[in-house]
C-alpha cells in the first residue's frame, strides 16, 4: 500500500508541474513501432532474384539510417531500419510485410520496391492502417487517396512523364509521325497509356507501335519496322540495355527521327555511353534527379555533400549508379517526415505530415523541383524538366513542367 | 497403416485443430501472423505432396511443378475475380483444370524419360509466367499487373479471425488430400504406380497399363499442386506472374528431397522446411549483422545453401528418412 501511495503522490505532483507549465510540451503519443528511444520502419527489396540490381537501393538506405543514428537519431530517437528480401516475388512480399507489421510492429513501411510487390500489400496496408510511404515504383496507381489513404508514391509517375512528352511533340514538331518502342510489361504500358492520353485526338499520329520482351536478344527488327513505317519522331520506352541498342540501331540504319527517351534510361553512363555519345546528340528526355555521371553537377553543393556521404558511409560503391542518388533523396524526405512528427509518432500524424509538404526542397532533385503534397495530392514529385543531350551532358531547357490537372 | 502410427496422426491433427484456439490465452505466441505462416507451410506441404506422388511414388521427374501451381492459382483467381465464385468452390475447379493440363502434358511426356522429362517440365515452368502475360489472355489474367483478390471471409459468423479461418480451411483441405493420397497408395493403383517406379519392364509385363498409369499420375500430381496454388491465391489475395518464377519449382524439389522422397510424412516436413528455413535464414543473417555486429554480409541464400548441404549430407534420405533411421538405431540400442 505504501508504494502505491508514493506512486500516487508522485503522479499528482508531476501532474501539477505539467499543468503549471501549460501546453508548452506537446504530449508524447505513440503508435506501435515508436517509443521514447526508437522508431521502427520496415522496408522490402529484391536482394536476390531477377531484379536484384535494385538491391543497392536497400543497402544505401540501410547506410543512410545508420548515419542518421550516428548523428543522434531523429528527435533523440534511434531509427531501427528493418529490411527484408522478397526476391521480387509478391507472395513473399506479403509474408515478410506481415512479419514486419504484426511481429516486429513497425511504425510504417518505407520505399518498398516494385510494382507487383507493392500491389500485393496495397490493400493489406490500408486495412491495417499502417502507412506505406514513398513506394519505390513509378506506376501511377499509388496516389489514390480516397480508396488507399495510407499509401503514397514518391517519383513522378510514368504516366505523367509520357503526357509531357506527347504535349511537347504536338507543340514543337510539325506534322509528327510517331514511332513507339515499348517494353511489354506494366512499366511500358503505363508510359504508353499516358502517351496516348497526352496525344488526345491526335493519337493517330502514332504510325507504328512495336514492343519487345526483356528476354529478347536485340530490338533491331523493331527499329527497322519503325523506320519503314515512315516515322519522324521516335519515342523510346525501354530500360537502359535496350534503349542503348535502339539508339545505336537508329544511327546505324541512317534513320534521323527526333528522339524522346524515357527517364528510366536517362543515365549517361548506362545508356548513352554504350549507345555512343555521337548517336545521342539532340535526344530529349525528362529529368527530376541529378545524374551522378553528368559533369554539369560536379560542383553542385548538394552533389558534393552526397559524394562525401557516399565516400564515408558506402565506401567502394559505384557512384555512377543513379540508384544511390534515388535512395539518398527519398531517405532525406522520410527523415524530414519523421522529424516533423515531433513526439506524436502515430500512423495518423505520419500521414498528416507526409501530406503537408509545401514546396519542400529535397537534395539532389533538379533545381526548381520541389516536393508538394496535400490530403488530396498523394504525388510528392510531379514535375520534371525537359533536357536535350548535347556534348556529354543533358542540357536543361524550358520551365519546370507538370501534367495539367494531376 | 499400423495402429500406432494411426494414433500419432490423429494426435497431431487434434493438436493442429486446438492450437489456434489458444490465441486468446497466448496472443503473442499464437499470433495471426504465425497462423498465416503455418497456413503457407500447409500449402507448401500439399504442393510437395503433389510432386512426391509423381517423383517419389511413380519415378517421373518434374522441374516444373511451379507451372501447375500457377495454373491452379490463376484458375482460382479468375473464377473469384470474373465470375464471383466463392473461394471454396475454386479449389475443386482448380483441381479439375490442373488435372486436365497435367494429363495432357503427361501424354507427350510418355515419350520422354529421366533427364529429358526433367528438361521438358523445366521449359513448362519457364513458359507459364510468360504465357500469363500474353496479350490475348491479358483480359483474364490482368497481365503483369496480376489480379487483386479479397481474403476469404469467416463463414457462419464464427468467432474466428480471418487468419484462423484460413488456417482451418487449409488444414481441412490438407487432411482430405493426404487421406486420399494414403488410400490411393494403399490400393491396387498405388501398387501399380510404385511397380512402374521400381521396375518399369516388369510392371509392363505383368499387365499394368503403364502409359495410362503414368499420364493419370501426372494429372493427379498436377491437380494436387494446383490445389495448393488455389489455396495460395486465397491466402495471399493476389496473383501475378512474378510469384511463379522458376525458383518456385526448384523450391518444391528442395522440399521434396529434404523432406523425404516417397514419404507422405516427408512431404509435410518438406513444406515446413522450405517456409521455415527460407524465413529463418533471412532472420539469422540479420541477427548476425545487426545484433551481433559481426561483419559477415552473408546473403540469406548462403545460409540456406549451407543448411541444405548439411541436411543432405547428414540425412541422405531426407528428414523423414533420417528420423526413421534414428528411431531404428535407438530401438536397436535398447534391444
Amino acid at each position: 500500500m505504501k508504494t502505491n501511495r508514493r506512486i500516487f503522490l508522485g503522479g499528482v505532483s508531476a501532474a501539477a508541474v505539467l499543468s503549471t507549465s501549460g501546453r508548452t510540451f506537446a504530449q508524447k503519443k505513440y503508435d506501435e513501432g515508436a517509443t521514447d528511444k526508437e522508431i521502427k520502419i520496415g522496408h522490402t527489396n529484391p536482394y536476390s532474384g531477377p531484379a536484384s540490381s535494385y538491391g543497392v537501393i536497400g543497402k544505401c538506405e540501410e547506410a543512410y539510417w545508420k548515419s542518421v543514428n550516428e548523428r543522434g537519431g531523429i528527435n533523440g530517437r534511434m531509427v531501427k531500419f528493418i529490411t527484408m528480401d522478397d526476391g521480387y516475388n509478391p507472395a513473399k512480399t506479403v509474408e515478410v510485410v506481415r512479419q514486419m507489421v504484426e511481429q516486429d510492429r513497425v511504425l510504417c513501411l518505407f520505399n518498398t520496391l516494385g510494382t507487383p510487390t507493392n500491389s500485393a500489400i496495397h490493400r493489406y496496408m490500408n486495412q491495417k492502417k499502417v502507412p506505406q510511404l514513398y513506394v519505390s515504383t513509378g506506376a501511377s496507381k499509388w496516389g489514390k487517396y480516397k480508396e488507399f489513404p495510407w499509401t503514397m508514391g514518391f517519383q513522378p509517375d510514368y504516366h505523367t512523364e509520357a503526357v509531357i512528352y506527347a504535349k511537347h511533340i504536338l507543340a514543337t514538331v510539325k506534322d509528327p509521325k510517331i514511332g513507339v518502342l515499348m517494353q511489354n510489361d506494366d512499366y511500358g504500358k503505363d508510359y504508353w497509356e499516358g502517351f496516348k492520353e497526352g496525344l488526345g485526338k491526335d493519337v493517330n499520329k502514332v504510325v507504328k507501335h512495336v514492343t519487345y520482351e526483356t528476354t529478347d536478344p536485340t530490338v533491331d527488327s523493331q527499329i527497322i519496322q519503325l523506320k519503314d513505317a515512315g516515322a519522324n519522331v521516335f519515342f523510346n520506352i525501354a530500360i537502359p540495355k535496350f534503349a542503348a541498342q535502339a539508339i545505336r540501331k537508329v544511327a546505324d540504319i541512317g534513320w534521323k527521327p527526333i528522339q524522346y527517351l524515357n527517364n528510366v534510361s536517362s543515365s549517361v553512363a548506362s545508356t548513352l555511353k554504350p549507345a555512343g555519345l555521337e548517336n545521342s546528340q539532340g535526344m530529349i528526355t525528362a529529368l527530376y534527379l541529378m545524374d551522378p555521371t553528368d559533369k554539369q553537377w560536379n560542383d553542385n553543393a548538394e552533389m558534393k555533400v552526397w559524394r562525401d556521404w557516399m565516400n564515408k558511409h558506402m565506401p567502394g560503391a559505384n557512384q555512377d549508379d543513379g540508384n544511390y542518388i534515388f535512395a539518398y533523396a527519398v531517405s532525406t524526405l522520410m527523415e524530414e517526415t519523421l522529424k516533423r512528427c515531433g513526439d506524436t509518432l502515430t500512423h495518423e500524424n505520419l500521414m498528416k505530415q507526409a501530406t503537408s509538404f509545401k514546396k519542400f526542397r529535397v537534395p539532389l532533385l533538379l533545381p526548381g523541383i520541389t516536393v508538394s503534397t496535400s490530403p488530396t495530392d498523394y504525388y510528392p514529385i510531379q514535375s520534371v524538366r525537359l533536357a536535350r543531350f548535347k556534348g556529354e551532358t543533358w542540357e536543361l531547357f524550358g520551365d519546370v513542367m507538370s501534367a495539367e490537372g494531376s | 497403416m499400423a495402429a500406432s502410427s494411426k494414433k500419432w496422426v490423429l494426435g497431431v491433427i487434434v493438436l493442429a485443430v486446438l492450437v489456434p484456439l489458444l490465441q486468446p490465452v497466448f496472443p503473442d505466441v499464437v499470433s495471426n501472423y504465425r497462423l498465416f505462416l503455418i497456413s503457407t507451410m500447409i500449402i507448401a506441404a500439399i504442393a510437395v505432396l503433389g510432386l512426391n506422388l509423381l517423383t517419389g511414388f511413380n519415378g517421373q521427374f518434374s522441374l516444373g511443378h511451379g507451372a501447375f501451381y500457377a495454373v491452379g492459382a490463376y484458375t482460382a483467381a479468375i473464377l473469384m475475380d470474373k465470375l464471383n465464385v466463392p473461394y471454396w468452390a475454386t479449389i475443386p475447379a482448380a483441381a479439375i483444370v490442373c488435372f486436365i493440363v497435367g494429363y495432357l502434358f503427361g501424354l507427350p511426356a510418355l515419350k520422354l524419360e529421366g533427364h529429358y522429362l526433367a528438361l521438358a517440365t523445366f521449359a513448362l515452368a519457364l513458359a507459364v509466367p510468360q504465357i500469363l502475360k500474353y496479350k490475348w489472355l491479358e483480359g483474364l489474367t490482368g497481365g503483369v499487373q496480376g489480379i487483386v483478390l479479397m481474403k476469404p471471409e469467416v463463414p457462419f459468423g464464427l468467432p474466428l479471425s480471418e487468419d484462423q479461418w484460413l488456417y482451418y480451411f487449409c488444414l481441412l483441405v490438407m487432411i482430405v488430400l493426404f487421406w486420399g493420397a494414403a488410400n490411393m497408395l494403399n490400393s491396387r493403383s498405388g501398387r501399380a504406380m510404385m511397380a512402374i517406379r521400381d521396375q518399369y519392364m516388369a510392371a509392363d509385363t505383368m499387365g499394368i497399363d503403364t502409359a495410362l498409369y503414368k499420364t493419370v499420375t501426372f494429372g493427379i500430381s498436377a491437380a494436387y499442386t494446383g490445389i495448393a496454388g488455389a489455396l495460395s491465391a486465397c491466402a495471399i489475395a493476389f496473383v501475378a506472374p512474378d510469384s511463379f518464377g522458376i525458383f518456385l519449382s526448384i523450391k518444391f524439389l528442395i522440399g521434396l528431397v529434404v523432406g523425404g522422397i516417397g514419404s507422405l510424412f516427408g512431404s509435410v516436413l518438406g513444406g515446413i522446411f522450405y517456409v521455415l528455413v527460407d524465413n529463418s535464414a533471412q532472420s539469422l543473417t540479420q541477427f548476425i549483422r545487426n545484433d551481433l555486429g559481426l561483419p559477415f554480409d552473408l546473403s540469406a541464400y548462403t545460409v540456406f545453401g549451407v543448411l541444405l548441404i548439411a541436411i543432405i549430407y547428414l540425412m541422405p534420405m531426407g528428414i523423414a528418412g533420417g528420423l526413421y533411421m534414428a528411431y531404428r538405431k535407438l530401438r536397436g540400442a535398447r534391444a
